[in-house]
């Protein structure tokens, strides 16, 4: 029998279009996706060198970074995201890409946008000048960000120059108890192996706490697997994989589904493949979790307190301090008496419908606390559609509410959505390095149903309060 | 891509772990459609008040590293997220290589694109050069890239390791496409095969 594979292994070498004697591969690119901020200058290279796109067909070009949430009709106010996003819209058309303009249904963040087509299958290859492309591999597809200039390598070539990674795997046992979520599971991740804890390295989340997952609780754990410091992460596809794909616009039908639901059913890592590195963890008894930094490797439970920076060891003492400092927190202060002023749900981590619903169901008959904005911004316009399909959008906006239009948004702050200098947000995006939901402005990541709490009290809040 | 070869210029020091690309080049600078031009917003938040003024202490802000070509810094650095602003912010403002104990997979990549060498060392030698670097006009460092070493200001010398090929690319600055399209016929061969074993590969229309 030959050598046990695992899922990377698998993918990898299925994709290898040549290799060199000193171990640097081709490999071949199934799905591109293309938004406006790490494009332009990949297709004015293209243009320049007078080469054009290979394959147009297998790439999907959406705005979504500096749309703006509101008054969309009123077109982009800010000259130079305006410029970028009708650069998007006059590269796809020179070059023939499938694109979604701003007023299109299906208009959303990228990684929002690929699983909802069909256009992210398991076993492919799939990239996008953006580091959250990590998100598709809940899919059991390889999918990692690039930077421009190999935007424009896979535009030209539909190829990459790659070296293969090493395999780590993640096992995450027990259930997850009520109130815990896929983002609680991944924050807990990345606080126990840090944020370089997957450098070098394609991490593969299993055991049953993964298994247990919806595919949009996969997505959120993939999603972040760049912030543990791994460029991709991957989920082996099952049912549940097959179920959400089968009948979406992009994805094969009849006997291509047929023959392509066989394939995928041999990708899962074989008994005894092995991995490099290997981390597992219990989730049966981890309460919500609070990022207290700016480093989202800096988390703790709600039910605890900002750490001290001497209990750290080496440079992450004074990254600490640093942290506190930028953040305004004391050492020791219990995180639930942490007062916020924003509250921001949305992104390519949790933007999805059961996202929106998980908020919901918090909000439900309840208001968001005097003087805290709370903004709930769908991940796409299908999104949007489902949620007022449901009647979700009433109960948000009853509760007081901000329901907004699909974008990226505060998750980075491109567009006019931000926070002011020391404003504090309760986020459920991905990041909460220094300035990035606005200058000076202070991020605290949490799950859907985490944000909706702490807009109800106006603190960092404990979900499971609300949900007895 | 401009060729890197060997570098002999003032190390900056920046004593500081996780140092993310949002730190690097904040978001309000990537709406430029261009690639030139961010040197100006290097660390921007660290780098200038809130009215625009410079803020002394920060280490690019003082004499000699406003000139320096080589920064030393922690762990991980260039985390966070893909975009290739990063390295050009760098490259702009003049900075040709980082050495840090790790880097970011996707900021490492990017450097290499960019004829930028990102040196790899271990952490107490990277804390030794740091501390080198701390001397101002006399912490002058020389990478050579062919020999693969560091020449610190005492004449010591590290050596590093990297990869042949990317070493190869970064000596004689060459095009990545370009390099690829030799190999259009595999990828022809590739394509065809492709279509056979998993037509569904091809999408549907959107």
């Amino acid at each position: 029998m030959s050598q046990p594979k695992t899922l990377f292994d698998k993918i990898w070498d299925s994709h290898v279009v040549d290799r060199q004697d000193d171990g640097n591969c081709l490999i071949y690119i199934d799905r591109h996706l293309v938004h406006e901020v790490t494009s332009p200058q990949a297709f004015e290279g293209l243009r320049n060198a007078g080469r054009a796109v290979r394959r147009p067909e297998l790439t999907l070009a959406v705005p979504d970074h500096n749309v703006p949430t509101e008054n969309r009709a009123g077109g982009i106010d800010d000259e130079e995201s305006r410029i970028q996003v009708e650069t998007l819209a006059k590269n796809a058309k020179d070059f023939g890409l499938p694109y979604f303009d701003m007023f299109d249904i299906r208009q959303g963040i990228v990684h929002i946008i690929g699983p909802e087509q069909g256009f992210t299958l398991p076993g492919m290859t799939i990239v996008c000048g953006d580091s959250h492309t990590a998100t598709h591999g809940a899919f059991g597809s390889l999918a990692f960000g690039i930077g421009t200039s190999e935007v424009e390598h896979v535009l030209a070539t539909q190829t990459l120059q790659q070296r293969p990674a090493k395999n780590m795997r993640v096992m995450v046992k027990g259930a997850l108890p009520a109130g815990v979520t896929a983002k609680d599971l991944i924050l807990a991740i990345i606080g126990k192996i840090g944020t370089a804890g997957g450098t070098g390295h394609v991490i593969e989340f299993a055991g049953q706490a993964i298994r247990d997952l919806s595919m949009e609780g996969r997505m959120t754990v993939c999603n972040m697997t760049i912030e543990g410091g791994a460029r991709a992460g991957l989920i082996a596809p099952d049912q549940k994989t097959f179920d959400y794909l089968k009948g979406r616009t992009m994805a094969p039908k009849g006997d291509a589904w047929e023959k392509a639901v066989a394939y995928w059913s041999t990708l899962p890592s074989d008994d005894g493949a092995f991995y490099d590195k290997e981390v597992e963890l219990d989730v049966a008894d981890i309460p919500p979790q609070v990022t207290w930094g700016t480093s989202p490797e800096d988390v703790a439970p709600i039910t605890g307190t900002v750490p001290s920076p001497d209990s750290f060891a080496g440079g992450k003492r004074e990254a600490a301090q640093r942290s506190l400092d930028y953040m305004g927190l004391k050492a020791g202060m219990p995180l639930t008496d942490v007062k916020i002023d924003k509250v921001f749900i949305g992104s390519c981590t949790n933007g999805r419908i059961e996202d929106l619903r998980e908020v919901a169901a918090v909000a439900k008959g309840h208001k968001v606390a005097d003087g805290i904005h709370a903004m709930v911004v769908p991940g796409s316009g299908l999104v949007k559609e489902q949620a007022e399909k449901e009647g979700l959008h009433k109960i948000l906006l009853e509760a007081g509410f901000d329901w907004r239009e699909p974008g990226c948004s505060m998750c980075l702050a491109m567009n006019a959505d931000k926070l002011k200098p020391q404003e504090r947000c309760a986020s459920t995006s991905n990041r909460n390095f220094e300035g990035r939901q606005g200058r000076g402005g202070r991020t605290h990541l949490v799950s859907p149903g985490m944000a909706a709490a702490a807009a109800l009290k106006g603190t960092l809040a404990d979900v499971r309060e609300y949900l007895k | 891509m401009k060729p890197f070869k060997e570098l002999t210029g003032i190390a900056a020091p920046m004593d500081l772990i996780n140092i993310d690309t949002d730190m690097i080049i904040p978001k309000q600078f990537l709406k430029t459609i261009q690639r030139s031009g961010l040197g100006k917003n290097l660390f921007d938040e660290m780098r200038y008040n809130d009215d625009g003024s410079e803020k002394a202490d920060f280490v690019l802000n003082r004499e000699p590293y406003r000139h320096a070509s080589i920064l030393v810094a922690g762990d991980n650095f260039g985390c966070g997220s893909s975009r290739e602003h990063a390295p050009w912010a760098l490259e702009d403002f003049g900075i040709r290589c980082v050495i840090a104990p790790s880097f970011a997979d996707i900021f490492h990549n990017n450097c290499f694109k960019n004829g930028i060498l990102p040196i790899r060392l271990p952490e107490e030698t990277v804390n030794a050069l740091m501390e080198k670097a701390d001397r101002g006009q006399n912490a002058m460092f020389t990478v050579d890239l062919e020999r693969q070493v560091v020449v610190d200001p005492d004449g010591v010398e590290i050596s590093f390791e990297v990869d042949p090929f990317r070493k190869h690319c970064l000596l004689n600055g060459l095009d990545d496409i370009g390099l690829t399209l030799q190999k259009g016929g595999a990828i022809d061969g590739y394509e065809a095969a492709r279509a056979e074993t998993a037509p569904w590969v091809t999408p549907d229309a959107a």
